[in-house]
């Protein structure tokens, strides 16, 4: 068994600093937050299948839409957010380092984000925010729920700012090397969060707020949503690029391996910085106001991020096989045999670059212009993305804890827990293929998503739905069963684990691996042509948007029960 | 920066494989003229009515010729209103006889809402503001459930309608 | 270009990825019969 091994190699080259204490304090606590939104955020899809399921009544006067909202948000933003940045900050503090000054400036990212996300989550469970987390304007949230997000919003800010001047200061001491490759991913997933979260920041500061608390009459609905497209659709690369950080960076380390190419790597995350953006109308493809012809526009810069994509599925299957072939696998798939399907802190994340596969290719299908018209806003999209995110993603974060946890808390990762994962991880699978497969077939079957349980006036489609229904009500059980099981492997981890030390595994490159060219570092060509491609996709559109827009929306509050 | 022959290989037949998609909802939208439902035709957002078409006598199914039909729809949280019937109930069920050629009209009088045809591919966002719009042939017979599948308020999923396509 | 590559001798310029490539066709054809699924129940709708 590898898992109890200590770090031998990696200690004295620059990719591995010791993380002190109260650095593992900073990164648990980003960490402990999203754990504690899994729990919560959960809970409340599990009331979603079971209400969803015709045979269950939220108690106490609770609405269907407030514990949607509930789920949302916790799982989308808050879990998402918070496990993201502890899992930046740790790979900051391992490869560049972190000085007092910039951690007491990550402390106050970590209680602005802390107030923002108690804001919104008193007025959500007051009632007065069941918005959903995409905003719904012309629906009017109670003006905490807006400021509070935006609270969120600029803590992240703030912790992006801390790494860019981590490895900023680490270049400073480290002249004409280049950056470690996990602090340069962070900084183009911090770089990228940042351009695209500017989107919905002016709708929050310029439209939102001033609407909600009167000062503005009206507000421009269809501004109010490209602008938060605009920030919607590298939103899911944000959670996505930390799972291909483990995916490209550590998992060839835990499988006994090396980097497959460094430059490939860096490749595609610069390609994922250029392409996540400017895409933000393939979630607006039917709607009424956006010329179609930008829209195709938009349609066909989004299948550009998909080249990196591929780039990665390549990457990794060559990981595996360089490394089967080197333990002796023969034949054209015995790699396969070689890998450690015993070590959770491989198989959970594994299982995620599967369920990336369907995942993928639905997501192409959703982008494909006017075919979009055949999933838009049923529960097949909501299939999709909890393959994406709640699998691919939720399945390497949880892969990442596995070790990272209990190398910030100096314990280990014992037999016994390991296997528990491996449990987790099977749960997770057969909870989400059910649940995820009927979503996907009764999405295709027409069935709206983000709807609470009804006949529609009864018929036959109607009742070919409640079956599909019925299915992800069991899915969703099951999953529930593992997000318990999870949070108590993370107790464990935390607080019951022996003591010890557990290896942070970052895969070395080659001893003869090919140099990796110079102009990576340059991140004002980056950051240049980002920006062009996001002013090409959006300037005409918008001001398209704006010039032809009709009279502004008064604020509804009736609607939501307000 | 070295590319392995097989990545290359592999690059460009998926890069291919996109470039074909993306020629073949292109030849859709932009020769047979199959956009996605987006015409920017505007409407006085405080006043569907001012419009023809949103009118209430003008509302639900009307028929224009042989086998050519509108239907105009005014969307309110949680209510389509497709006209009234001769008792002077709200119309629930229009029908349509099979082989039509189907105008779909729709505009809201308050928040965003959706209108999906379920089962077919009209599936549109209505928004404040504008009028929503798509022609379809309806050629197969059957019973369809209309969804407002897009998030309006805690009655959302009570919003549908339906649509009889028979022989 | 090829015979540099050999000269090189190191396993690393030249792994046999027979298998990595098998697998992502295999992967690239799933993504093509999906869309072409998707694309014909949109027409036939």
């Amino acid at each position: 068994m590898q898992l109890a091994k200590k770090e031998t190699v990696s200690k004295t080259s620059v990719q591995a600093l010791p993380i002190s204490k109260p650095e593992s304090r900073l990164y648990m606590s980003f960490i402990s937050v999203a754990f504690i939104s899994l729990l919560i955020g959960g809970l409340m899809g599990l009331l979603q299948v079971l209400v969803r399921s015709g045979t269950f009544t939220l108690p106490a006067g609770i609405d269907y839409y407030q514990v949607l909202t509930v789920h949302g948000v916790i799982l989308g933003l808050v879990l998402t957010t918070y496990f993201i940045i502890g899992f930046h900050f740790s790979l900051m503090g391992k490869t560049v380092g972190i000085s007092l000054k910039q951690r007491k400036v990550a402390w106050i990212a970590f209680w602005i984000m802390v107030i923002g996300t108690v804001m919104t989550a008193v007025t959500i469970l007051y009632g007065e925010a069941s918005v959903l987390y995409t905003f719904y304007a012309p629906l009017r949230a109670h003006p905490a729920f807006y400021i509070g997000l935006a609270l969120v919003i600029v803590g992240s800010w703030v912790a992006g700012f801390v790494n860019w001047h981590q490895l900023k200061v680490w270049k400073k001491a480290h002249p004409g090397e280049k950056s470690p490759l996990l602090a340069f991913m962070v900084t183009i997933n911090t770089v990228m969060w940042f351009i695209a979260s500017l989107g919905v920041a002016v709708a929050v500061l310029i439209q939102f707020i001033p609407w909600s608390l009167g000062y503005a009459e009206t507000i421009n609905v269809l501004l109010s949503r490209t602008l938060f497209w605009y920030f919607g659709h590298p939103l899911v690369y944000f959670w996505l690029l930390p799972a291909y950080m483990a995916w490209y960076a550590i998992i060839p380390k835990i499988i006994g391996g090396k980097l497959f190419s460094d430059s490939l790597a860096r490749m595609s995350f610069v390609l994922f910085l250029f392409f996540s953006i400017p895409v933000g109308f393939h979630h607006q493809l039917t709607e009424p106001g956006i010329d179609p012809t930008w829209k195709f526009i938009q349609v066909t810069l989004t299948m550009m991020v998909v080249i990196p994509s591929l780039m990665t599925a390549f990457s990794l299957f060559a990981t595996f096989e360089i490394t089967g072939r080197r333990k002796g696998a023969k034949g054209l798939f015995g790699w396969f045999k070689k890998l450690p399907w015993k070590d959770v802190r491989f198989l959970a994340p594994f299982i995620g670059m599967l369920a990336f596969i369907p995942g993928g290719a639905g997501g192409i299908i959703n982008a494909s212009h006017q075919m979009n018209s055949l999933i838009h806003n049923t529960i097949w999209v909501t299939g999709h993305f909890h393959l994406t995110v709640a699998t691919t993603v939720m399945l390497t974060f949880f892969g990442i804890s596995y070790w990272l946890i209990p190398h910030l808390r100096g314990r280990k990762l014992t037999p016994q827990i390991n296997r528990l994962g491996i449990i987790q991880a099977i749960i997770w699978t057969v909870g989400m293929t059910i649940m995820s497969g009927a979503m996907h077939i009764q999405g295709l079957l027409g069935a709206p998503r983000r709807s609470s349980y009804s006949e529609y006036g009864g018929g036959e489609q109607v009742t070919e739905w409640i079956g599909y229904q019925m299915a992800q009500a069991i899915g969703g059980t099951i999953l529930f069963i593992g997000i318990l099981l999870m949070v108590y492997i993370f107790i464990k981890l935390t607080f019951f684990a022996p003591k010890g030390v557990e290896e942070f595994p970052i895969a070395e490159e080659e001893e003869d691996a090919e140099a990796t060219p110079a102009w990576f570092e340059n991140w004002k060509l980056w950051i240049g042509i980002t920006i062009a491609l996001i002013l090409v996709a959006y300037t005409v559109p918008v001001i398209d948007i704006i010039q032809h827009s009709p009279t502004g929306s008064v604020p509804f509050d009736f609607p939501i029960g307000r | 920066m070295h590319l392995h022959k097989y990545e290359k290989i592999w690059l460009i037949f998926g890069t291919g494989s996109l470039v074909v998609f993306l020629l073949i909802v292109g030849y859709g939208a932009f020769w047979q003229g199959t956009h996605p439902q987006s015409h920017g035709v505007t409407i006085d957002t405080n006043n569907i009515e001012s419009n023809e078409a949103f009118k209430p006598e003008n509302l639900g199914l009307t028929k224009v010729e042989e086998d050519k039909y509108i239907v105009n729809i005014a969307a309110s949280a949680f209510f389509y209103d497709l006209g009234k019937d001769e008792d002077g109930k709200s119309v629930k069920t229009i029908r349509i006889p099979k082989g039509s050629t189907v105008l779909w009209q729709a505009a809201t009088k308050d928040v965003v809402h959706g209108f999906h045809v379920a089962g077919t591919n009209v599936n549109m966002m209505v928004e404040p503001g504008y009028v929503s719009s798509i022609e379809t042939v309806m050629d197969k017979p059957g019973t369809y459930t209309i969804v407002c599948n897009e998030y309006c308020g805690i009655g959302h999923h009570m919003m549908y309608a339906t649509v009889e396509v028979y022989e | 270009m090829r015979k540099q590559e050999v000269k090189k001798a190191s396993e690393k310029d030249k792994p046999d990825l027979k298998g990595t490539f098998v697998s992502v066709m295999l992967l690239g054809v799933f993504i093509i019969i999906t869309w072409f699924g998707a694309f014909a129940l949109f027409i036939s709708r």
